[in-house]
């Protein structure tokens, strides 16, 4: 009966979606204030309708009702509670709807945050993000189908995939979502200010903290993505450039020009189409990668051919998405006119020239990720490229880019002189050649790359500590704590966000440069000798997991003869589906990680085992941290608080706009 | 002497379009060096491959060819499409769903012995998942209508 229900309620959300596009956009256009003020009640019935669907979904697999076909295929009755719950987005059908309630979300969100847009804008802005969801529920109700009954009904599910099975499924998709349909948020805002032929400096600002939310959310959720990688495969990396990865990838560094793109479009009233085209490629970006990896097209191009229906319904959605807002831009971007003027040498320059950087860094991962594809479903054979395709062409792409972050925000808007810009750099570009010469050659390996890292890294360390030199110097005679607070938190925001992508930049650039691993067949007693420390294998154990047998490994790590720790590693295999797992053992640390993972059992007690030293792997994901703090507090700006003057300036604008 | 303002857009305006050309070398580049092209085991046989740049190669590890060298990470084993067969050698620790009977895709380079030497060897995680070039292989040795010739399991 739940799952009628939520089926139901699902078909009552579609049709509540429905209005939402339509009645709100229509009224706008004719002025009819009842039809836009529908919006909000609209917007708030459709989350309520979406969550209490969600709510049956997840009792379905709470409750165990092996009679729901996507419960059955994702779950199992031996199956942990938080899995089971986590299950509900373990397959295609159920990420659909999280995709959905998310989107809901955000919908609810801006209709409660936007008292200060005016009604006609917000009307808009509501109604695109209804016409939206109607793609997403009608796709499901007409092709995949969450509730579809399984009859006769399964004794038992045939669980999730043991991949899954881990507090990452908890957290990365939620968090991966809420950035991809947060973009959705600034796409509406662009695909309203094009209807109206409204850009102007407030609807960069009413846009550009929705846009930094959703982009912290996606950094950190790939963030944890990444992290999860390196601790449930076993291989000791952080990044594949797999296809998945590369599709969550793409909508960050388009999301990343965007906010940039958007400051400019704020401040100078500069970029504006440029923004809006960001806006439209971000979400674009957002909506491939979700079908991407969710409609089976990288298992193969030809699993469309199993239901031809969710492939043609994916590529129709997908063209009048992209291709109407495109559509769209090109007729109405011409009447968005031309902002401030600047000068070859300025802020402005510096931020679109890393707003071109990133894009066709994004550009040159849809080639790498599409064009296999491309090739598949013509038939013209199978071919792949790995991470050397991505790694040839990201370096040089990024080096221009980090070095321009350095200049970027010490830059003058309008017009910046060079010879002054080199004049107030130069001590953090020679500091920072020294140090990268420096420090490589007392660490004992100096190569070309090891040492164009840390200069970048050190490049934006050093320039933002001019950054804030020149920052400080400002009215000297005040306290240093008033010095600091006078400037804004989206200003600190920025800095500490920098601060991240240098901290990132080392710890990719040392891990690269100083790991040690090794892959050694060990007796229980062997010693193993890894980058001075000893790696001690005591044997293996067995035990039983909820769903799960174990073979549990333990190492004992020490240097000099101190024992530093002990990692248990282990391998597993899943029952119900007979599944081979390996947990690696890792001691995580500020300075390096230890890594020991099982391979696979060999004669007399003795296992194939990898083991690893990387210095600094942490700082990775801490640098990935710092730009998700830096993003968040940013939006706890000041000047995004509502304020009643900004409201009656901007009813006076939407006036003169009409 | 300070440039005219037309000049200085015209000269913004060379200069990116050279760098954005760039780019587009390099990507391009990168992209053709850097493909990595998938065979079957047929094709191989045919000595339709390539020498000395690695490639992949896809289908089933045949029943009872997994062999360990004594140090215990060199393996051994034949991976078929059913029609033909390539012995395959790799230093490394398998992956957690490498099985015998089950799809298998490899990447390295053939030796004249015809041996492949593997520096990498991939199976997804699935038990009931082929590699979609397992996959294939297998789906083109039928197509091709070959007798199924699987060799005697010693």
């Amino acid at each position: 009966m739940i799952p009628e229900i939520g089926h139901f309620s699902l078909i009552l959300a579609l049709l509540v979606a429905v209005l939402l596009g339509t009645l709100p956009i229509v009224g706008a256009a004719r002025g009819n204030e009842v039809w836009m003020g529908l919006a909000k009640p609209l917007a708030r019935t459709q989350f309520l309708l979406i969550a209490f669907t969600f709510v049956c979904l997840a009792y379905s697999f709470a409750s165990m009702d092996y009679s729901v076909a996507y419960v059955a295929k994702n779950s199992n009755s031996k199956l942990p509670i938080q899995f089971r719950i986590a299950a509900v987005w373990g397959g295609h059908e159920g990420s659909l709807l999280l995709w959905a309630l998310i989107l809901s979300i955000w919908t609810l969100a801006v209709s409660i945050f936007s008292k200060h847009i005016p009604d006609d804008t917000r009307a808009r802005i509501l109604g695109v993000m209804g016409l939206i969801s109607v793609g997403f529920l009608l796709f499901m109700l007409a092709v995949s189908n969450p509730f579809e009954r399984l009859i006769p009904a399964a004794v038992d599910g045939s669980d999730l995939n043991p991949l899954l099975q881990d507090p990452g499924m908890i957290f990365h998709p939620p968090m991966l979502y809420m950035g991809y349909v947060g973009f959705s948020v600034a796409f509406a805002f662009s695909i309203a200010a094009l209807i109206g032929g409204q850009l102007d400096a407030a609807w960069a600002r009413w846009s550009r903290p929705w846009t930094t939310l959703a982009w912290v959310f996606l950094t950190l959720g790939i963030m944890a993505g990444s992290n999860w990688a390196y601790y449930e495969l076993g291989w000791g990396g952080w990044w594949f450039w797999d296809a998945v990865e590369n599709a969550s990838f793409m909508p960050w560094l388009v999301g990343t020009a965007l906010i940039h793109s958007l400051a400019v479009t704020e401040k100078r009233g500069s970029f504006k189409a440029w923004t809006v085209l960001l806006a439209i490629c971000a979400f674009s970006l957002s909506l491939l990668g979700t079908f991407l990896v969710r409609s089976g097209v990288l298992t193969s191009v030809h699993a469309f051919a199993t239901d031809p229906r969710r492939g043609i319904f994916i590529l129709a959605f997908l063209v009048v998405v992209i291709g109407g807002s495109l559509a769209l831009f090109a007729w109405r971007a011409t009447s968005v006119g031309r902002g401030g003027k600047f000068d070859v040498v300025s802020r402005e320059s510096f931020l679109l020239a890393n707003n071109v950087l990133l894009a066709v860094a994004a550009l040159s991962v849809l080639l790498g990720t599409l064009y296999p594809l491309f090739v598949d479903a013509l038939g013209l054979g199978k071919i792949s490229v790995g991470p050397p395709y991505f790694n040839a062409v990201f370096a040089p792409l990024m080096a221009p880019a980090i070095f321009l972050m350095g200049i970027g925000p010490i830059a003058q808007w309008k017009e910046a002189s060079l010879p002054e810009l080199s004049t107030r750099l130069r001590w953090a570009f020679a500091i920072s050649v020294m140090t990268a010469i420096a420090l490589p050659l007392w660490l004992g390996n100096l190569t070309p790359w090891i040492g164009f890292g840390l200069f970048l890294g050190f490049w934006v360390l050093a320039s933002t500590v001019i950054l804030l030199k020149q920052r400080l110097a400002i009215n000297p005679s005040s306290s240093l704590i008033a010095r600091l607070k006078a400037n804004s938190r989206s200003w600190w925001g920025m800095v500490i966000a920098h601060l991240g992508v240098a901290v990132f930049i080392f710890g990719v650039t040392i891990v690269k440069g100083y790991e040690s691993e090794t892959a050694v067949k060990m007796f229980p007693g062997d010693v193993t000798h890894l980058a001075g420390f000893d790696f001690k294998f005591n044997g293996v154990s067995g035990h039983q997991g909820p769903n799960y047998r174990a073979n549990r490994g333990e190492f004992v790590v020490s240097k000099n003869g101190e024992v530093r720790t002990v990692l248990t590693s282990e391998k597993r295999l899943y029952t119900v589906t007979n599944m081979p797992m390996s947990e690696a053992g890792i001691s995580p640390a500020f300075i390096h990680d230890l890594y020991a993972s099982l391979g696979e059992p060999l004669e007399n007690g003795a296992w194939s085992v990898r083991l690893y030293h990387k210095p600094m792997v942490e700082w990775i994901w801490f640098g990935c941290l710092m730009m998700g703090f830096g993003g968040l507090l940013a939006l706890t700006d000041k000047r995004y608080r509502i304020k009643k003057r900004s409201k009656s300036v901007n009813s006076q604008l939407s006036e003169v706009a009409i | 002497m300070a440039l005219k303002a037309r000049h200085k857009r015209l000269l913004l305006i060379a200069v990116g379009l050279a760098l954005l050309s760039g780019a587009v070398a390099l990507i391009f580049n990168a992209f053709s060096s850097n493909m990595v092209f998938f065979y079957t085991p047929t094709q191989v046989h045919k000595g339709e491959v390539p020498h000395d740049t690695s490639f992949r190669i896809g289908g089933l590890v045949l029943k009872d060819s997994f062999k360990r060298g004594d140090d215990g990470l060199t393996v051994h084993f034949v991976v078929t499409d059913t029609a033909q067969t390539v012995p395959v050698v790799y230093k490394g620790i398998l992956p957690d769903l490498f099985k015998e009977g089950k799809g298998v895709v490899a990447q390295g380079k053939v030796g004249a012995d015809g041996v492949f030497t593997a520096s990498e060897v991939l199976a997804k995680h699935d038990e009931n998942y082929m590699p979609p070039e397992a996959a294939e292989a297998l789906k083109r040795a039928q197509e091709q209508g070959k007798t199924v010739v699987m060799p005697p399991s010693k």
